[in-house]
């Protein structure tokens, strides 16, 4: 039984889509197929983890765009939110 | 699909049938709530601005105003004016007769001595035209003739996974049908600018796309400010919703996949039949909502992730949102539960619901926020008063 979702297979990071505690096995579908890893923080529905480990500084993906990047290491299963990400101006011209 | 409205005599087809009572400015405001409240079918709104402003920040009060009188849900306007404002009855006269042909009334009250000679006259204008307006049967019309304005407010990370995405299936039906949808809300494409830009429907709309979200960034900084201090807000956060970028990649799905026809500036009358196009609107709802129904939506389709209340005086306004404890917590306040998308239900089925939902408002079926009489807005600023 999921509960987590990824909206696009470029994401690195789930979607709790029930409220998750530390230690959690944590599911979620990606091309169908289903992956696990565990929770390292209680995660509140609805708010991100990391299903990947993410570099300081790297890009953090959901929707399979950049929705800032990483102000610290991020260890797959963490809480991803305002205290490790922050948003970045990038310039949309060069995207398209 | 069809629904039942009231023919205009300018071509539109209206979901409602109100008189409007029309404060041009911020002091005609209390003496036209006080006509409206005496008149059964009159709606009106406090009108906070209209004086003291410079031509680009007038410019978008005498556009929500022209709008509001012309919108098809409003029968005919009684204008109330100070007589000594900026908003002059004359300009807005003007203004809502280059946007329609329906039955408009004037009253100055520097000119008639005072507010409760005004309040009279006024009163016996809008009973004239709400008795005429009563006349009017009701016919059906193909959805075709739709405007729908798209809204999200109080988002959370539900908006972008299910509230949002099942507004984008209604506006992508819409279209399909021969309508019109209307993406709104320019502070809350930032960072997602581009994927908008790639649908839009040639190079003056592409450019234009990059053009208001530049034009809103630079307004912001001329004073100093940048948009992320207060945008995401602190519910967004507390939902889920981590930066701007994140809450703009959820917040677009509400166009849906067609094409992108138009940019409108904020209020611009919107051509009918015309497809999905862009308003150029603050991520601030009531201001963005009420830029909407100016530009002619006969009703709005608003997500909220938290549960917001906003109405507007002329149009109805239906709540969906994606959050199953939100709707829970806010039913009186929320028409949809829009939350089984996350969990695997039908899009199909989703939007069949909210296809009918539409049709059914449209024919005169109230919104919550409709029941509860909620009625406010505003207009939004280019800069501060002179």
């Amino acid at each position: 039984m999921c509960n987590a979702m990824i909206i696009d297979s470029k994401d690195n990071v789930a979607v709790a889509i029930e409220p998750l505690s530390k230690g959690d096995t944590v599911t979620y579908l990606c091309n169908g197929v289903e992956h696990t890893l565990t929770a390292r923080d209680d995660i509140t529905i609805y708010h991100k983890l990391a299903i990947r480990d993410i570099v300081c500084g790297e890009p953090v993906v959901k929707y399979g765009e950049h929705i800032g990047i990483a102000t610290c290491d991020i260890q797959a299963g963490e809480h991803v939110h305002v205290h490790n990400v922050e948003g970045r101006r990038e310039n949309p011209e060069e995207k398209e | 699909m069809t629904f039942y409205g009231y023919q205009r005599p300018d071509g539109r087809v209206g979901v409602r049938n109100k008189v409007l009572i029309l404060p041009a400015s911020v002091c005609a405001s209390d003496t036209a709530r006080i006509i409206a409240q005496q008149v059964d079918g009159a709606v009106t709104f406090n009108n906070q601005l209209g004086c003291s402003q410079v031509a680009s920040d007038q410019q978008y009060v005498m556009d929500v105003m022209a709008g509001y009188a012309a919108n098809p849900n409003i029968y005919g306007t009684v204008v109330v004016s100070l007589g000594c404002e900026n908003c002059q009855m004359d300009l807005v006269v003007k203004a809502i007769e280059e946007r329609t042909n329906k039955p408009i009334r004037q009253v100055i009250i520097q000119e008639v001595g005072g507010t409760l000679k005004a309040a009279d006259i006024g009163v016996r204008y809008a009973k004239e035209l709400t008795t005429q307006a009563s006349l009017l049967q009701k016919m059906p019309f193909p959805i075709s003739e739709l405007i729908i304005g798209t809204e999200c407010g109080g988002s959370d990370p539900t908006s972008g996974l299910a509230a949002n995405v099942l507004i984008g299936e209604m506006s992508d039906r819409i279209v399909a049908a021969g309508g019109t949808s209307i993406l709104s809300e320019t502070t809350e494409f930032i960072g997602a600018e581009h994927i908008l830009a790639r649908r839009a429907a040639n190079k003056e709309v592409h450019d234009r796309i990059f053009e208001i979200v530049h034009r809103y960034e630079r307004a912001m900084q001329l004073v100093g400010e940048e948009i992320r201090e207060g945008n995401p807000a602190p519910g967004n956060k507390a939902g889920g919703i981590t930066t701007l970028e994140e809450k703009s990649l959820g917040c677009i799905h509400k166009g849906g996949h067609s094409p992108i026809m138009a940019v409108y500036d904020y209020a611009k009358q919107v051509k009918p039949k015309s497809g999905l196009v862009i308003m150029d609107t603050p991520g601030n709802d009531p201001a963005s909502v009420s830029a909407m129904v100016a530009g002619g939506a006969q009703v709005v389709v608003f997500s909220t992730g938290r549960g917001t209340p906003t109405g507007n005086p002329i149009a109805p306004v239906i709540k969906i949102t994606g959050n199953r404890m939100t709707f829970a917590k806010m039913e009186d306040n929320i028409d949809v539960d829009a939350s089984s998308l996350i969990y695997g239900g039908s899009l199909q089925q989703l939007g069949d619901d909210l296809m009918q939902l539409v049709s059914e408002v449209a024919s005169g079926r109230q919104t919550k926020a409709e029941t509860l009489g909620f009625t406010e807005m505003s207009i939004a600023r280019v800069c501060n008063f002179v």
